[in-house]
C-alpha cells in the first residue's frame, strides 16, 4: 500500500538519488495539491532528474520553460485558465537557485500582479544541478564550489537571503516555511496556499545527500535538526504576520552542522570557535524573532 | 472598410478582431502605440482578453509561452532591446512549438542607444525558428497578423511568428488601411483549439530536457515546420486574398522586374521608396527592378533564386549587418540562393540607426552596382570615421 502512495501523482523510477530531499518535497507537494494542478518548473535538479525525454514522473499537467521565469510562465497559464473558465490550481516547483536569484525579478512582478498561483521553493541551500555551487539560500560558512572552504576562507561569507520576508512584503496573502521532515504540515501548507486567492509562497527546507555532504538514509534526521538547532524555523505568515511557528527545545548548532561534509572545515583541522558562535548566534535570533523556544523547567537539586 | 489611422492602431485593431484570449506585453518604443491601444479596448470590453502588464520583456513572452501551452491565443509585441531581453524564451518558445504571435516594431541595436529604425533586432533572431513576416505598409502590417495567427497555429506548423514593421516609419505613420470587420476576420481566423495543451484531463509534460540522443532531431522537426509552414503560407495568403481581395500567397513580390537588368532585393518600408526610385529610373530608360521579400523564415530560396535567375546584376539593399561577414543577413541569403550563377550579388548596408533613405541613394546604389562596387556600408559621413 505504501509503495503504491508514492507512485501516485509524482511517480517513483525518476533519477533522484537516494535520499533526495526535493524528490520528496515533489511528492508531497503534488500529493496535497492534487490532480487538479498544473505543475511550472524552474530549470534545476528537479526538473532534469523527472524529465528526461521521453520519461517524465509528472502524473499531472507539467511545463518548464526557463531558469528564472516559471512565475512568469505561471502568470500566462493563470491567466489563460480564468480566460478559459478552467478551475485548475497553478503550482510552481523551484529551487532556491530559480527563486533567490536568477527568478527574482519575475517573482517580485507576478506576486505583484496578484495572480493566483502558489510558489513552492524547494530550497536545498545551492546550486546543486551544476554541481554544489552557492546561491543566495546557501547558509554561512557552508562550502560549495564557487565558495569553497579554504586556508583562508570558511566557506559561504553571507547568510541565507530572507525570501519569506521579501514575498511578504509584496503582500501575499500567506507565506510558509516547511520541512520534508514535517510531511503533514507541509502538506497542511501546501493545501492552505493553494486555496488562499493570490499568489502564494512555501519554501520547503530539502536536504540534499550529495550536495551537503550525507548518506542518503539521513535526510530526514538532517532536516529534523535543522529545525530543532533554530537554523531552520518553520511558520506560518498570513498577510505579513506570523501566525504558527515550531517550537522546540533548542539544541545546540553543532548538533546539526557536524553531520554535514558542507561545515566540516569548522571541526577538522581544528575546532573553528569563532565560526561556530557566530552560526549559534544566527540561529539564537531566529529563535528571538520567532519565538520557538520552549521553555524547559530547570531541574530542582 | 477603409480608414486612415496610424500604424500601431491598425495593427492593435487587427490583434483585436484576432481574439487573443492574453496579452502579455512591456512598453518601449516605437511599439508603445500598440500596447496602449490593446490595454484600452480590454478596459473598455471591445477586446475580451487578460493583459498582463508585465515587468520587463523577458516576463512578457514568458507569460505568453505559460498561456499559450494553456490552449490560449495569446499576442505580445516588442522590439529592439526588448527582443534582445527576451532572447531565450524566443528560442524557447519555438523549441517548444507554440504559435505565439508578435508584432516587431524594428529598431536599432545599443550601444550607442537608438530608438529610431532599421532591421537589426528581429533578423539577429532569425535562426530561433520564428516565421518572419516583414511588411513595407501599414495595410501589409495589419494584414500579416490574421495570416500569422492562420499559419503559426496550422497543425502542420505549430511555430511562433514575428510580424515585424519598420519602428517610426510605418508604426507612426498614418496611411489608409482596409480593415477587415469582426465577422470577416472571424470568416478567416478560427478559435484557437490546439489537440494538446497544460489540461488536467489529459496531463502531459512540456518541455522536458533532451540528451543527445534526441536533441539533434527535436532541431530537424522545427526545421521541417519551417519548411510546411512555406504551403501554410501559400494556402491562407491565398485564401485571404479570395476573401477579401489581397492575396499573400507569394513570399517575394516583383515590381518592373521582368525585363529589369539591375534588380533590388529589399525588405520592409524602404520598398515604397524604391519602387518610386524605380520608376524614376525606368522613365530615364534604366532597366531597374524590384524584388521585395515580405516572408523571410521560411527563407524563399527558389522563389528568390527563380525571379532574379534572368538579370544582370543584384543589389541588395540592407538595414542590417552581420558584423565581421560580407553584409547583411539578405545579401548572405541571397548570394546563398544564387549559387553557381554567374550573376554578380552585391550587398549595401544602408538606413541604420533610422537614417533616411532617398529616392537618390537607391540611383546612387544603383550605379555603384552597375560599376560592380558593392558589399560595403553605403552613405557613410566620412568626417565621422
Amino acid at each position: 500500500m505504501a509503495e503504491k502512495k508514492t507512485c501516485d501523482l509524482f511517480d517513483c523510477g525518476h533519477r533522484a538519488c537516494g535520499g533526495c530531499g526535493a524528490a520528496l518535497s515533489a511528492r508531497l507537494v503534488t500529493e496535497a495539491a492534487g490532480p487538479e494542478t498544473i505543475v511550472v518548473a524552474s530549470t534545476g535538479c528537479m526538473e532534469v532528474f523527472s524529465t528526461p525525454y521521453p520519461e517524465t514522473a509528472w502524473k499531472v499537467p507539467w511545463i518548464h520553460s526557463l531558469f528564472e521565469n516559471a512565475a512568469a510562465v505561471a502568470s500566462g497559464i493563470e491567466a489563460a485558465l480564468k480566460k478559459q473558465g478552467r478551475k485548475e490550481k497553478v503550482v510552481i516547483m523551484a529551487g532556491d537557485g530559480a527563486t533567490f536569484d536568477i527568478g527574482m525579478i519575475c517573482i517580485s512582478g507576478a506576486f505583484e500582479r496578484g495572480h493566483d498561483f502558489t510558489y513552492i521553493c524547494y530550497d536545498n541551500e545551492a546550486y546543486m544541478n551544476t554541481g554544489i555551487q552557492r546561491s543566495g539560500a546557501t547558509p554561512y560558512d557552508a562550502s560549495t564550489t564557487t565558495s569553497p572552504a579554504g586556508k583562508v576562507s570558511f566557506g559561504n561569507k553571507r547568510p541565507k537571503k530572507d525570501m519569506p520576508a521579501i514575498l511578504a512584503a509584496h503582500g501575499a496573502p500567506y507565506v510558509a516555511t516547511a520541512s520534508i521532515a514535517y510531511p503533514a504540515d507541509l502538506m497542511q501548507k501546501v493545501q492552505k496556499a493553494i486555496n488562499t486567492p493570490g499568489p502564494c509562497y512555501v519554501q520547503v527546507h530539502a536536504p540534499c545527500c550529495t550536495g551537503w555532504g550525507f548518506e542518503g538514509e539521513q535526510t530526514i534526521a538532517i532536516a529534523k535538526l535543522a529545525i530543532e538547532t533554530g537554523l531552520w524555523v518553520n511558520f506560518e505568515m498570513v498577510d505579513g504576520t506570523v501566525t504558527k511557528v515550531k517550537k522546540v527545545v533548542r539544541k545546540p548548532v553543532t548538533e546539526y552542522l557536524k553531520t554535514q561534509k558542507r561545515f566540516r572545515h569548522l571541526f577538522k583541522p581544528k575546532l573553528q570557535e569563532a565560526e561556530i558562535a557566530h552560526i549559534q548566534a544566527i540561529a539564537d535570533k531566529n529563535a528571538e524573532k520567532y519565538g520557538i523556544d520552549i521553555k524547559v523547567p530547570p531541574k530542582k537539586e | 472598410m477603409m480608414e486612415i489611422t496610424e500604424g500601431s492602431h491598425a495593427v492593435a485593431e487587427a490583434v483585436r478582431l484576432c481574439r487573443p484570449q492574453v496579452v502579455s506585453a512591456y512598453p518601449i518604443t516605437p511599439q508603445t502605440h500598440i500596447v496602449e491601444a490593446l490595454a484600452d479596448f480590454v478596459a473598455n470590453g471591445t477586446l475580451d482578453a487578460d493583459y498582463i502588464t508585465v515587468e520587463n520583456e523577458l516576463s512578457a513572452l514568458s507569460a505568453c509561452v505559460g498561456a499559450s501551452a494553456a490552449g490560449s491565443r495569446v499576442y505580445s509585441a516588442t522590439t529592439s532591446q526588448g527582443l534582445m531581453l527576451m532572447a531565450e524564451v524566443v528560442f524557447n518558445a519555438a523549441g517548444m512549438r507554440l504559435p505565439i504571435v508578435m508584432s516587431i516594431a524594428n529598431r536599432a541595436m545599443g550601444a550607442p542607444l537608438s530608438i529610431w529604425n532599421d532591421m537589426q533586432d528581429s533578423i539577429s533572431l532569425r535562426d530561433a525558428g520564428w516565421l518572419h513576416f516583414y511588411a513595407e505598409d501599414n495595410q501589409e502590417a495589419t494584414d500579416l497578423h490574421f495570416l500569422a495567427y492562420k499559419v503559426a497555429e496550422d497543425p502542420t506548423v505549430q511555430l511562433p511568428a514575428f510580424v515585424c514593421f519598420d519602428g517610426f516609419i510605418l508604426s507612426h505613420t498614418y496611411e489608409p488601411v482596409d480593415m477587415l470587420t469582426q465577422e470577416q476576420a472571424d470568416s478567416f481566423l478560427h478559435p484557437y483549439n490546439p489537440s494538446e495543451k497544460l489540461d488536467a484531463k489529459d496531463p502531459m509534460s512540456f518541455g522536458m530536457y533532451a540528451t543527445p540522443d534526441y536533441y539533434h532531431e527535436f532541431r530537424y522537426e522545427t526545421n521541417e515546420a519551417q519548411n510546411k509552414a512555406k504551403a501554410a503560407i501559400q494556402k491562407y495568403g491565398k485564401e485571404f486574398g479570395t476573401l477579401f481581395g489581397r492575396d499573400y500567397s507569394a513570399f517575394v513580390e516583383s515590381y518592373r522586374l521582368d525585363d529589369a537588368e539591375t534588380a533590388i532585393v529589399a525588405m520592409g518600408s524602404m520598398c515604397g521608396t524604391i519602387k518610386d526610385a524605380i520608376d524614376e529610373m525606368r522613365d530615364a530608360g534604366q532597366k531597374v527592378g524590384l524584388l521585395r521579400i515580405r516572408v523571410f523564415r521560411p527563407f524563399p530560396i527558389e522563389e528568390v533564386a527563380k525571379a532574379l535567375s534572368h538579370v544582370k546584376r543584384v543589389a541588395v539593399l540592407d538595414k542590417n549587418v552581420s558584423l565581421g561577414s560580407r553584409g547583411g543577413a539578405t545579401a548572405i541569403e541571397v548570394r546563398d540562393a544564387m549559387y553557381g550563377k554567374t550573376i554578380p550579388v552585391k550587398g549595401y548596408i544602408l538606413g541604420l540607426g533610422g537614417r533616411d533613405i532617398r529616392k537618390k541613394d537607391i540611383k546612387e546604389i544603383v550605379k555603384l552596382c552597375e560599376k560592380g562596387v558593392g558589399d560595403q556600408f553605403y552613405g557613410l559621413k566620412k568626417e565621422l570615421i
